[in-house]
């Protein structure tokens, strides 16, 4: 019969994704989240090109090979990637609900991420008392709202996981918390990333110049 | 210290009276639209179930009032400037004075752009896309109530500067130096600063959240090239807008810094370059045009296919062209500024790159005609809006490549040449699209149809309107006529901008015919009636649930089996084959629960947002700290949905097939 053309039958197909229907909540949330470190990345990047079109804008002020301490920076990105070295190991507690592990992984991760923080603000105070600051010059503008954005970014991560923390003691390993958690995790690992791109366009490249 | 920062008795506008009327008028309605409502006591009503709602279809429904609302305030400041234009010619000043004129220039712009045309496709999308989807709602529901109630954050602090100081005198693009502080020492600037901050933050998650909406959460079966026009622009749009309006933000921060704390990015001194600011405005800037356009592109697929009763043409190339588009759109923003003077090169490859970008966007043009070729197209409003579109939208994207050739845009550069093209563009495309969408949805989001005949006479003072108001401006471009004009002494250029404020009194027309329309459609809503949920024997999910929805959209999840998922259930049902999915078993479902932290937050927004505007220090941290507070008290919270029992679905659901049966 002619009604045979008209059933719609596609030919077979694998089973995709998509004909399961809407994704479980974990996965959106992560997937959510992750949309939202690309467009803070996108921001950063926009922060990162002006930093390069004003590199060499010092108004006959200092330069960064005049400002920048190696060693401190060094020092700082340790901090930092050992706390997210930290940050992984509290995952891995969280995963297997550990209590002390995730209390303990989450103190060596504030404990650095502040320590990191600390050498910053250092940094930034010595400068403003060479007379280096924000307002000197358009290079020391776009430096300290490159690094300084990067630095509240550190802030507001200390302050989520004292309220995760908060949440763990108070809520326990629910599936809401976990899933912050690890929003956190991620959250924590970019903010390396684009430490990485601070630490080699900032200073790597403005120390050799 | 001064507790209450910059503030005074000054900076309310005593001595002007044009702007002291107006916000005394819109106080005035306010106040009356408050009074009634507390009057008849339905606060506990709009708290419960609009204010507080984390539905998809309300808070669509209450972007698409936002829009609608603030596009009465632009129109307000646009019929002034075309009005002063017709008078103030020769030794005539007309009744603007050059302050208050360039506020009405610039605060037409960014309500029109920000607060009109953004919220109506944000709303639309909000409305349609997860119903399309045929699922029961947005990925992060309560997010996208906090969008909604940054966005109105932005529209209320715009509105502010109207009676508290004043808005910015420097375009609706706010270009340094003049922004700075060193020219513009007042809070005009700030409040564009602050409100667009603030607003584009909500927009930003709004993109967040159709993004992981679309990508993540479908019906079963609804793969990509299954999904609706409509969703994949919807889709297009919101990848634009995360990764473009993180632009915007770091560049409006870099202004504030410059303004605050005394920084260089593009100031004179200090070596600051202010013509970063412009690149980066634009990389936000020419993406957001097509973050304006695409929805609109999408609704046209959606109407144009179901008034001809045919599958839309080119169904795959459409998607091509939608995601071709998306890309292209990140490649030339160089050409809102050829005389920055980068050189012929570069001119010359932004030149090229815009004339490829209106290759995708003719071939939408020519699948939207060969729809309608053959097919029996029943010339209801919206796709009388659509067919309006094509024409217009055509026009204008001939003038747009014309302006791609940089040597002639080096001669049509701010001129109301270049203002009629875009006006071209963005009434023709997005205006009009967001008015076919608001005829198209209307029944669905509500239960009835909007008044045809008046709907019909809203869209032809519009479209003719337009081209009485917009064209003598293409002559006026090239007689020589810059932008902005508070006063010109050339008069021959009066007779067109005659015939222009003309066009705009015709617009009015329309506009009053929309609000007529409204009205009678409202008092007519008995007779309007649409029982089946399908009233435009359309195509696509949404028509496949009542009207209005239930607020679970579905008591089932449909399942998909291709492209115009609806009519394929339409036609088994006809051809009296079993339907895909057996009687629904009903079970119950878990649904978000309302909650008041958009609101709230969007409350304290304002406050910081006010405080910082005139620097009242204690007042901003107060602000900044309710609204932590507030996330807390969210982040804490004991429930974060309800259960809706599978009896009250059940009911509903037969509701519902015995009205589309009747």
């Amino acid at each position: 019969m002619s009604i045979a053309v008209e059933t719609f039958e596609e030919p077979y197909e694998p089973a995709l994704v998509a004909d399961a229907g809407p994704a479980p909540k974990q996965i959106v949330v992560a997937y959510g989240f992750w949309i939202f470190l690309l467009s803070d990345i996108v921001m950063f990047s926009a922060l990162f090109a002006s930093y390069a079109v004003l590199v060499n804008a010092t108004d006959g002020g200092p330069t960064g090979a005049q400002l920048f301490n190696q060693t401190r920076v060094a020092i700082e990105t340790a901090c930092l990637l050992l706390s997210s070295y930290a940050c992984g190991l509290m995952s891995l507690a969280i995963r297997s609900q550990h209590r002390l592990g995730t209390y303990v992984g989450a103190a060596i991760t504030f404990v650095l991420g502040a320590a990191f923080l600390e050498l910053e603000l250092q940094e930034f105070a010595s400068m403003a008392a060479a007379g280096a600051t924000p307002q000197r010059s358009a290079f020391l503008s776009a430096f300290f709202t490159l690094v300084g954005c990067h630095g509240l970014h550190v802030t507001i991560g200390l302050l989520w996981l004292v309220v995760m923390m908060a949440q763990v003691a108070a809520r326990g390993y629910r599936a809401t918390v976990v899933r912050r958690l690890f929003c956190f995790s991620m959250f924590w690992h970019t903010l390396d990333i684009i430490w990485v791109g601070i630490f080699s366009v900032v200073y790597l490249i403005g120390s050799l110049a | 210290m001064n507790l209450l920062g910059k503030l005074s008795w000054n900076v309310i506008p005593f001595d002007q009276p044009i702007p002291l009327l107006a916000s005394a008028l819109m106080v005035f309605a306010i106040l009356l639209i408050l009074l009634w409502i507390t009057v008849r006591g339905h606060w506990p009503y709009l708290w419960r179930e609009w204010l507080t709602s984390v539905d998809h279809k309300r808070i669509g429904v209450m972007y698409c009032v936002l829009g609608l609302v603030m596009l009465l305030r632009g129109f307000t400041d646009a019929i002034m400037m075309r009005s002063q234009q017709a008078l103030a010619a020769g030794g005539a000043q007309g009744y603007l004075p050059p302050e208050h004129y360039d506020q009405i220039f610039s605060a037409h712009g960014v309500i029109m752009i920000f607060f009109m045309a953004m919220p109506m496709m944000i709303g639309l999308m909000n409305f349609a896309v997860p119903l399309q989807l045929g699922v029961r709602d947005v990925a992060f529901p309560t997010l996208n109530s906090v969008s909604l109630w940054l966005t109105a954050s932005g529209v209320l602090l715009t509105n502010l500067s109207l009676f508290i100081g004043e808005f910015a005198k420097t375009g609706w693009m706010n270009y340094p130096p003049l922004s700075e502080l060193q020219y513009s020492p007042g809070v005009g600037p700030d409040y564009y600063l602050w409100a667009l901050q603030i607003s584009g933050i909500g927009t930003l998650m709004t993109g967040i959240n159709f993004v992981t909406t679309i990508l993540k959460i479908r019906a079963p079966g609804m793969r990509y090239m299954r999904m609706p026009v409509f969703c994949w622009t919807a889709l297009a749009t919101n990848l634009l807008i995360v990764a473009a309006f993180p632009v915007l933000t770091a560049a409006f921060a870099m202004l504030l810094l410059d303004r605050y704390l005394g920084f260089h990015f593009f100031t004179v001194d200090g070596q600051g370059n202010m013509m970063m600011y412009v690149n980066l405005f634009w990389v936000w800037g020419h993406p957001e045009v097509y973050i304006l356009v695409l929805p609109a592109f999408g609704i046209f697929s959606e109407v144009v296919a179901t008034f001809s009763g045919k599958p839309l043409f080119g169904y795959r190339s459409m998607v091509a062209a939608t995601m071709a588009i998306c890309i292209l759109s990140f490649l030339v923003w160089l050409h809102h500024f050829f005389t920055m003077g980068a050189g012929a090169n570069v001119n010359a490859v932004f030149g090229i790159m815009s004339m490829i970008i209106a290759v995708p966007t003719g071939v939408k043009i020519f699948n939207w005609l060969f729809t309608m070729y053959a097919g029996r197209v029943r010339f209801q409003v919206p796709i009388l809006w659509s067919i309006g579109f094509m024409v217009t939208f055509a026009i204008g994207g001939m003038t747009g490549v014309l302006l791609a050739v940089p040597p002639a845009d080096f001669v049509l550069h701010n001129s109301l040449f270049l203002i009629a093209h875009f006006h071209n563009v963005i009434i023709g495309g997005v205006f009009f699209g967001a008015m076919a969408g608001y005829n198209y949805w209307f029944p669905k989001a509500f239960g009835f149809r909007l008044n045809e005949r008046w709907g019909a006479g809203a869209f032809w003072c519009w479209f003719v309107g337009f081209y009485l108001a917009f064209m003598p401006l293409y002559v006026l471009g090239l007689m020589g006529m810059t932008r902005r004009m508070q006063h010109y002494d050339n008069l021959s250029w009066q007779p067109w901008l005659m015939v222009a404020a003309f066009g705009a009194l015709v617009i009015l027309a329309g506009i009053v015919c929309q609000i007529v329309q409204l009205i009678v459609s409202i008092r007519d809503r008995d007779a309007l009636r649409d029982t089946t949920g399908d009233p435009w024997n359309g195509r696509t999910l949404e028509w496949s649930t009542a009207s209005p929805p239930p607020p679970w959209n579905y008591a089932v999840l449909p399942r998909v089996e291709g492209v115009d998922a609806f009519w394929i259930q339409k036609r088994r049902a006809r051809l009296g084959q079993p339907a895909s999915v057996g009687p629904p078993g009903y079970e119950p479902i878990e649904m978000p629960k309302n909650s008041p932290t958009g609101f709230i937050i969007a409350f304290f927004a304002v406050v910081t947002g006010f405080a910082l505007i005139w620097h009242i220090w204690w007042m901003a941290i107060i602000g900044a700290i309710g609204a932590f507070v507030t996330l807390l008290f969210f982040a804490f919270r004991e429930t974060e949905e309800i259960e809706i029992p599978a009896a009250e679905v059940a009911r509903a659901d037969r509701a519902y097939q015995t009205g589309a049966a009747g």
